[in-house]
């Protein structure tokens, strides 16, 4: 047995260094406390092993929250992006979401420096074989050279390589992703602290060699020639974009995987673990919907400095040569050369029940976990959990409560909120329609959400404070002066004529105007003489704000619903089997996820309406019990 | 700890071979006591309990006989509330089973809440592990159900009426969301049109439940119908004779106002509240008259007015204004004394009246009583009543989860029709859905997200 030593003492550690292990070493350490984040491989810091893209629907979402709440996400991949998409314009603003591929040399390297230059950070590269922890309290690590870490806290965000196994076709060996080193010991120690582990699966789609592709026969999808920044601290951005390429897959190509089915890792069994629905292999997509004589793909680029290219919509646990052969049906590919060929990847995960609101472990005080460890799926997922638990294990070393945020509050709050309350049968990633309040919880308001939150747990900057306040007061100014400002008919009807809009008798507002269908903000620069020359983000804000008023004071409304069980606390000590007239199953879920809130307890699943109405006549029955002691 | 006694109709509305009310609390045996009439004019107590006793319900302050009863009580704690409970199984029919309750309450119980028999189960700590469900779904107020099998029939095809309209919203809004969420995948978005239809559909359906609600109320509390008509045109022989027709005239409870006479009867099942404002002194002005408070919101509040006229006299200066009156309300319009020489045309009154039903009647020769009889289901079942069997919507609850569906799908309407972004469109369909969703206790939980993945090819 290797000897151990004790090496070193933290506030906080980190164990792994993807993109959750970063954002919540960042946020420990930027919140004051000595930090170390422990990485397999530190070449393999933010590494992004699967997409070369950040955002996205829903996931574009988290990135500014993650961003607005000080986090590092947003300001890596603005200075990686190598091409930016705003997706959905043509739909609604609480849906527009951000995209940006990413080059991901450059993404790893921006983050390692930033990682590397953080005070109170300590980067280190081993792996960590044990987490120390006594009477039910983590203290520690160990690692597999036999030095010992103690701190206070205890991050658990070991991505894919906990316990990594990679299929091939039939071929499969223990692996972490992208042929790193797997860890392969830790698991044991969590056993024995009474963590449950399940297997979840996930993959990746081949790279290929640019220099093997027929481009012409590809369509063409260039980046937004306006680009907007993933951060609020940047204004604006400008850099020669990269494009992707789009093709089809044909009868040809699904004769050929139909054909090698049986040699698929997950359709011969070997796989044992869950995999993702959104995220469904080509030989998955092909048996599930047979009537689809074509699928799409996207050719990514990896990098600037690099012949790499990633086959979007292509993931597959296939064998190589199968691989190559369906490959090279698809128009432009007739000569691919395969530099990493597709694989899936199966991993340890928890079930994330068994963690608080705060990502703090329920039976194990201040160990606390992130990203796919806890069962989530995504670079941007992990990041968002990767920066609150990075928060919450500062808050609760320091004694303080956790920070919680709500459905109503941010993306981050309805992630954690599910994953939590819910738990999660398959890698969970973020769509908006997870979110029941979109329309207030819009990308383009991220900082007026969170940034004074972020403020006050000391983790957003004084700088972005006050670019934040002076983007609030020029939004407010600007609402003010809309409002104030009356049109005369005289002045308006030959412009309304114009727009196909109704005439008018008497004045009327820049704001009221705003709201008609036909015309917005920009329009109505030709009748606003005296608009003043502000950023195009508040301009943008407040067209939103406007056009969309009545519906977003429907959201306000259901909100207001929502809040109501969400502030009838239940108490964390209620034994819930001794609640007469509730169901049995009800019972043993309640007493598992231990909800703060009868809201909170109306998400998990097993607990019924008929439930949760025991619960508020037992919350009554309490209250008046209690009522006719205090008389 | 709960020392009110209540009381409520625990059977289904409308006509039946028996009601039950049921009385729980601590006065419950008491108030049966002093209603509850034995052939030896023993008190209940007498009898042992759980035992079914045969007796009269006699409203002794009227020394009236309201109807001839099986009665029985329970003593706490092994009733249903682990309070002292009464039964009294009358006779089916609406009025018989009111008065009863009146009676009751008029003897200290009070009206019980919607579930609240159950509530007082569960908050008197009477465990039932296999009724739990159930039990607290009464606790949401949905409808007696544990004892009250015929409505919980009902309310089962609700819920399936429900279930099939959240169907096509579910399906809506998984195409909703895969337009919104999937830009970047090859599907198909949802087409304006394709919403617009999907909704109309969704609007028309709940439209249609909606429709049944006033029918429900109907059934429940009865029709509230005033006659009215300047004096001795044959207001009171109307009423009479429609007495006569029915079968269930029990009593005559005296109105509010010493003016006012209800008669509470019975037309072909549909339980009629008529207001005879006959009773009103009679005055040449008839502004004054109507002028007079209580029949003036009595008419305000009717569901349905029997205007009669005099065929055999000119229509009057008052008649005019009583036809002005009843112009925007839902009326029938009789035309009585066709037995004499004709004054009145039909056809001219129609003229006056264009959308309302005129029926020609002599209450002397009893014509066209059947007319009117028929006349009132029509106006009650509406276009109902070839599907009698469908449900009704009884439930002051279910009729706010309904009209909030229904305002939400048409501003959801509005919106497609303005072509606004779908996540705008989709909070008012989801709205909808959640709506709908109270009546049967349904949450969304997952349900759409599943739907997505089940019906769109998607992902990397």
């Amino acid at each position: 047995m290797t000897e151990r030593f004790e090496a070193g003492r933290y506030d906080v550690i980190v164990v792994g260094a993807g993109h959750a292990g970063s954002e919540a070493a960042l946020a420990a350490a930027r919140m004051g406390e000595k930090t170390l984040i422990l990485s397999i491989n530190l070449d393999s810091i933010a590494m992004m092993p699967c997409n070369p893209s950040i955002g996205g629907t829903g996931k574009g979402h988290l990135v500014r929250e993650i961003d607005a709440l000080g986090g590092e996400m947003g300001l890596n991949i603005d200075k990686a992006f190598i091409q930016s998409r705003m997706l959905n314009t043509a739909k609604g603003p609480a849906v527009h979401s951000l995209r940006a591929q990413a080059d991901k040399h450059l993404y790893h390297t921006e983050m390692k420096k930033v990682l590397e230059n953080e005070p109170n950070l300590d980067v280190k590269q081993g792996e960590v074989i044990e987490v120390i922890i006594e009477d039910n309290k983590a203290k520690g690590v160990v690692l597999r050279a036999g030095a010992i870490y103690y701190s206070k806290a205890v991050i658990l965000a070991t991505g894919t390589y906990l316990g990594g196994k990679i299929f091939i076709g039939q071929s499969s060996f223990e692996s972490g992703p992208n042929g790193l080193a797997p860890s392969l010991k830790l698991t044991e120690s969590l056993k024995k602290a009474d963590i449950k582990l399940k297997r979840f699966k996930t993959g990746t789609p081949a790279r290929i060699d640019k220099k093997s592709i027929d481009f012409s026969k590809m369509e063409k999808q260039p980046g937004d020639e306006e680009i907007v920044p993933f951060s609020f601290m940047n204004d604006e951005l400008k850099k020669e974009q990269v494009p992707c390429w789009l093709t089809y897959t044909n009868g040809e190509t699904h004769r050929i995987i139909y054909k090698n089915l049986h040699r698929s890792a997950m359709y011969s069994g070997k796989i044992e673990g869950t995999g993702p629905r959104y995220c469904p292999s080509i030989e998955d997509k092909i048996v599930r919907f047979a009537d689809k004589n074509r699928h799409q793909l996207f050719i990514e680029p990896e990098g600037l400095n690099t012949n790499e290219m990633y086959v979007q919509g292509m993931s597959t646990s296939l064998p190589e040569d199968v691989q190559i052969s369906f490959l090279s049906t698809i128009p432009g590919l007739e000569e691919v050369k395969i530099m990493r060929p597709a694989y899936a990847i199966e991993y340890d995960c928890i079930d994330p029940t068994e963690l608080k609101l705060s990502l703090e472990f329920k039976e194990i005080e201040n160990l606390f976990s992130a990203g796919q460890f806890n069962g989530s799926s995504g670079y941007e997922e992990a990041a968002a959990q990767g920066l609150m638990a990075g928060i919450n294990a500062v808050l609760k070393i320091r004694g303080e409560g956790p920070f919680i945020l709500d459905r109503s509050e941010a993306y981050i709050g309805v992630l954690i909120d599910d994953l939590v309350t819910k738990g999660t049968n398959e890698p969970y990633r973020m769509m908006t329609s997870r979110a029941e309040y979109r329309l207030i919880l819009r990308q383009d308001n991220a900082d007026l959400r969170l940034t004074e939150k972020g403020y006050k747990i000391g983790l957003v900057t004084k700088d972005r404070y006050e670019r934040y306040i002076n983007r609030k007061l020029q939004i407010e100014k600007e609402m003010e002066r809309l409002k104030k400002t009356y049109i005369k008919p005289s002045e308006a009807n030959v412009f309304l004529e114009k727009y196909n809009s109704s005439k008018i008798n008497s004045s009327i507002s820049l704001y009221d105007l705003i709201k008609r269908p036909e015309l917005d903000y920009d329009i109505l620069k030709d009748i606003d003489i005296n608009r003043p020359d502000i950023r195009r983000d508040v301009q943008k804000q407040c067209n939103i704000q406007i056009k969309y008023e009545g519906y977003i004071s429907k959201q306000l409304k259901q909100i207001d619903q929502f809040k109501k069980l969400e502030n009838k606390k239940l108490p964390t000590h209620l034994d819930y089997g001794k609640i007469e007239g509730l169901r049995l199953e009800a019972r043993q879920k309640l007493n598992e996820i231990k909800p703060l809130s009868v809201g909170q307890a109306s998400r998990i699943s097993g607990v019924s309406p008929a439930d949760i109405s025991v619960l508020l006549v037992y919350l009554e029955q309490q209250r008046r019990r209690k009522g006719s002691m205090d008389e | 700890m709960i020392d009110d006694t209540i009381a409520a109709i625990a059977t289904a509305p409308g006509e039946a071979g028996i009601s039950i009310i049921r009385i729980s609390g601590s006065k419950a045996i008491d108030i049966l006591d002093s209603i509850f009439k034995t052939k030896k004019e023993a008190s209940i107590r007498d009898f042992s309990q759980r035992r079914l006793v045969y007796g009269h319900i006699v409203d002794r302050e009227k020394n009236k006989i309201l109807d001839e009863v099986l009665a029985v009580y329970m003593k706490a704690p092994y009733t249903y509330t682990k309070e002292d409970t009464v039964e009294i199984n009358c006779h089916g029919g609406i009025v018989p089973t009111r008065n009863i309750l009146e009676l009751v309450l008029r003897k200290g119980a009070r009206m019980a809440d919607p579930g609240e028999f159950t509530k007082r189960a569960f908050l008197n700590g009477r465990i039932d592990l296999a009724q739990a469900e159930a039990v607290i779904d009464l606790i949401k107020a949905k409808t007696n159900k544990g004892f009250d099998v015929a409505l919980s029939q009902l309310e089962g095809s609700i819920s399936r009426n429900i279930k099939d309209i959240r169907d096509i919203i579910l399906q809506t809004l998984a195409h909703l969301h895969v337009s919104i969420d999937y830009t970047e995948e090859d599907i198909e978005e949802i087409t304006y049109p394709q919403l617009l239809s999907n909704m109309e559909i969704v609007k028309e359906k709940i439209k249609r439940l909606l429709d049944t609600s006033e029918t429900g109320k109907i059934i429940r509390e009865g029709l509230n119908t005033v006659i009215i008509g300047k004096p001795n045109v044959g207001k009171s022989s109307l009423l009479n004779a429609l007495l006569k027709e029915s079968r269930a005239i029990v009593t005559d409870i005296p109105g509010t106002t010493r003016d006012v006479i209800e008669e509470n009867l019975s037309i072909r099942g549909i339980p009629l509240k008529i207001v005879d404002t006959a009773g009103i002194r009679d005055t040449d002005d008839i502004v004054e008259r109507m002028g007079v408070e209580r029949s003036k919101e009595f008419f305000n509040k009717a569901d349905l007015v029997i205007l009669v006229l005099d065929a055999s006299e000119d229509l009057t200066k008052e008649d005019n204004e009583i036809i002005e009156l009843i112009n925007d309300r839902r009326a029938i319009v009789l035309l009585n004394k066709t037995d004499l020489p004709q004054r009145v045309k039909k056809e001219d009154l129609q003229k006056l009246l264009p959308n309302k039903k005129i029926i020609q009647i002599s209450i002397l020769q009893e014509k066209g009583l059947n007319e009117i009889e028929e006349e009132i289901v029509k106006m009650v079942y509406g276009g109902h009543i070839k599907e009698m069997d469908i449900s009704f919507v009884t439930n002051v609850r279910h009729k706010n989860s309904l009209e909030r569906a229904a305002k939400s799908i048409e501003e959801g309407l509005e919106a497609v029709k303005q072509e606004l972004p779908y996540d705008l469109i989709e909070v008012d369909i989801k709205d909808c859905y959640d709506a709908l969703g109270e009546i049967t206790g349904d949450t969304v939980d997952d349900n759409i997200i599943d739907k997505i993945f089940a019906n769109f090819c998607l992902g990397k």
